[in-house]
């Protein structure tokens, strides 16, 4: 009996990651409770410094390589990595707050911020080593409950508030509509929950109309989370009420953790039915939501709106990496995580340094920026290059190691897909290049007066660029996806 | 008289329809909330009867119904908690009062 044996507490060392992060929480907890009521700004360089040193200890510490409690939880190299990468996604972030917190507004609850973080965090690191519906399930909602309390922060923000209200409807649907699915799965199990136990139950060819409706179910419940067409509705409204450094962590970690879930359930678990059932349910999904994001992108004129709509269908992009369903599929799908995380952190760097100082959010705004900001201007442009996937910028890198991971597994119509993709990608240079066109080419008067951002918003800006011009270039951080997911493509179980 | 599964199975089905169809058309933010208890209660009814009908060796769907019964609880503790606060600042619960950002 698994249960049995997996009493001996000793396990939980394995579980560093989550540890290291858990202990960062109550730190700065007891930071918090004892710190009486002074303005408390050694909070953030603790939190930030904690954070770092925490993320380098992940990233040191090899991957015990074990599976634990019964084999509901592993720790292995591919889900270190995918750890750390969300935790330098988490560091610019909190980088990116360091003066959102410390407004008059927010200040007193500045401490709860770094809380709320760290404990969704702790749900997406449960999520991404989750082997079994539990485990996972647990991992989600503490992944996404805190996040409506993060979406809702700015009390006196009436935004704010809508934004948590539709985030929370939706989101509890979403997993309400998911353990529905889940219930099907249990169904035709043979009364375990495992992905593994699952995996040699669900075999190709054996298809009912029961496992047909549970993977709906799940894409369903997934999808919400991921923002994939035709579950993005809240999308666009939540990123638009929300603090934008909430808004930044939702469209990149959230995301990425979510994804490499996605990977994981559905090439372990239904593997088995991949030709049979869920590679069509994908393939129109996909192509749903890489067009329609793109299409919805070219009206917005808020630039969180237009961000939210610009996530959308890089999210389709990061699912071609479950198209691919197979060992580099994965690692391409990381390293776009990866890429993305700084692309997009480096745009919402931008809109949140110009939010906090001018109070503006429109495009319109932008006109002429770079008379005023020119370093600003310059990591907008490069971000959005990277976005859009101009060479020889990181986003251009991930691209194509995403599309040749679809088209290697030669199936014809994944190639039809990827050259749908393709031509979303020209779409999607016409929007991100309206946004350098408002900065550089528009002729009227900047709006936004020259300013100097504080030091930690520079030093985000600084992380970003680095890794927006770099990552393509150096051949090590893909490579080093590689690696980790070859290392542990036994515990996968990956598809061939 | 026994029992078989559809006698349970068919109410969870009608909770499952009623959840959805409600959270789709009601217009007030506690309804929607109740809405998807019904949803969520349907799941964990789904799960404690399969595994008493089809695994009753096991306990795996009562421990899964055991941590899914608290996580609903946490949600709607969540959920509450902000429309209390949608409450405050605009004065009603109506989800038509909720819609100052859209497309």
């Amino acid at each position: 009996m698994d249960f049995i044996q997996s009493t001996d507490y000793s396990q939980f060392v394995s579980m560093l990651p989550e540890l290291i992060v858990l202990g960062i929480f109550v730190i700065v907890l007891l930071a918090d409770l004892f710190a009486g009521d002074t303005k408390k700004s050694f909070l953030t360089p603790m939190t930030a410094v904690l954070f770092l040193l925490g993320t380098v200890a992940i990233w040191i510490v090899p991957a015990s390589g074990e599976s634990i409690f019964g084999g509901m939880y592993v720790n292995d190299t591919m889900t270190n990595a995918v750890k750390a990468i969300l935790n330098i996604g988490a560091f610019i972030v909190i980088l990116q707050s360091a003066k959102w917190v410390d407004r008059e507004d927010v200040v007193i609850r500045k401490a709860e911020f770094f809380e709320l973080m760290l404990v969704t965090l702790f749900g997406m690191y449960l999520m991404v080593s989750a082997r079994h519906f539990l485990l996972f399930i647990i991992g989600l909602e503490t992944a996404s409950l805190p996040l409506a309390a993060m979406v809702a922060f700015e009390k006196r923000h009436y935004e704010s508030h809508e934004a948590a209200i539709k985030y929370i409807l939706t989101a509890v649907f979403s997993s309400a509509i998911l353990m529905v699915g889940l219930s099907f799965v249990y169904a035709f199990s043979t009364g375990s929950l495992y992905f593994d136990d699952l995996a040699r139950v669900i075999q190709s060819g054996e298809m009912s109309g029961l496992l047909i409706a549970a993977i709906a179910f799940v894409i369903a419940g997934i999808g919400f989370k991921l923002s994939l067409v035709p579950f993005h509705l809240w999308t666009a409204d939540v990123y638009q009420g929300a603090p934008t450094a909430v808004t930044s962590y939702l469209s990149v970690v959230s995301k990425g953790a979510a994804a490499v879930t996605f990977f994981v359930i559905f090439t372990t678990c239904f593997g088995g039915v991949y030709s049979d059932c869920w590679e069509w349910m994908m393939y129109a999904v996909i192509i749903a939501t890489i067009t329609i994001g793109n299409l919805f992108a070219i009206r917005q004129k808020n630039m969180k709106r237009f961000m939210a709509f610009s996530s959308i269908s890089q999210a389709g992009y990061i699912m071609l990496g479950a198209m691919a369903a197979d060992g580099r599929g994965l690692a391409s799908m990381i390293f776009y995580i990866f890429v993305y995380i700084v692309s997009n952190l480096g745009a919402f760097a931008v809109i949140s340094t110009i939010e906090s100082s001018t109070g503006k959010l429109s495009m319109d705004d932008y006109n002429g920026l770079h008379k005023t900001n020119p370093w600003l201007s310059f990591t907008m442009t490069l971000a959005m290059f990277s976005l859009a996937g101009i060479p020889p910028f990181a986003g251009f890198f991930s691209k194509i190691l995403i599309f040749t991971s679809v088209t290697g597994t030669g199936s014809m119509a994944l190639y039809m897909l990827v050259l749908i993709a393709l031509i979303n990608t020209i779409i999607s240079l016409y929007y991100y290049l309206l946004v350098v066109k408002a900065i550089w080419i528009s002729p009227e008067e900047p709006k936004i007066g020259a300013f100097r951002s504080d030091n930690w918003s520079r030093l985000a800006l600084w992380i970003c660029v680095a890794g927006i011009v770099f990552f393509g270039i150096v051949p090590f951080i893909y490579q080093y996806c590689v690696d980790s997911v070859s290392a542990s493509a036994g515990m996968l179980g990956l598809l061939n | 008289m026994d029992l078989s599964i559809l006698w349970y199975l068919v109410p969870s089905v009608i909770m499952t329809a009623c959840g959805v169809y409600g959270f789709i058309t009601r217009k007030n933010l506690i309804a929607m909330l109740v809405s998807l208890e019904l949803i969520l209660n349907s799941a964990d009814l789904n799960f404690v009867i399969f595994n008493r009908f089809l695994f009753p060796g096991s306990m795996e769907g009562m421990v899964f119904t055991l941590f899914a019964v608290a996580l609903a609880a946490a949600e709607t503790a969540i959920a509450i908690a902000i429309i209390i606060n949608i409450y405050r600042s605009v004065g009603d619960s109506d989800i038509h009062k909720v819609n100052k950002m859209k497309f």
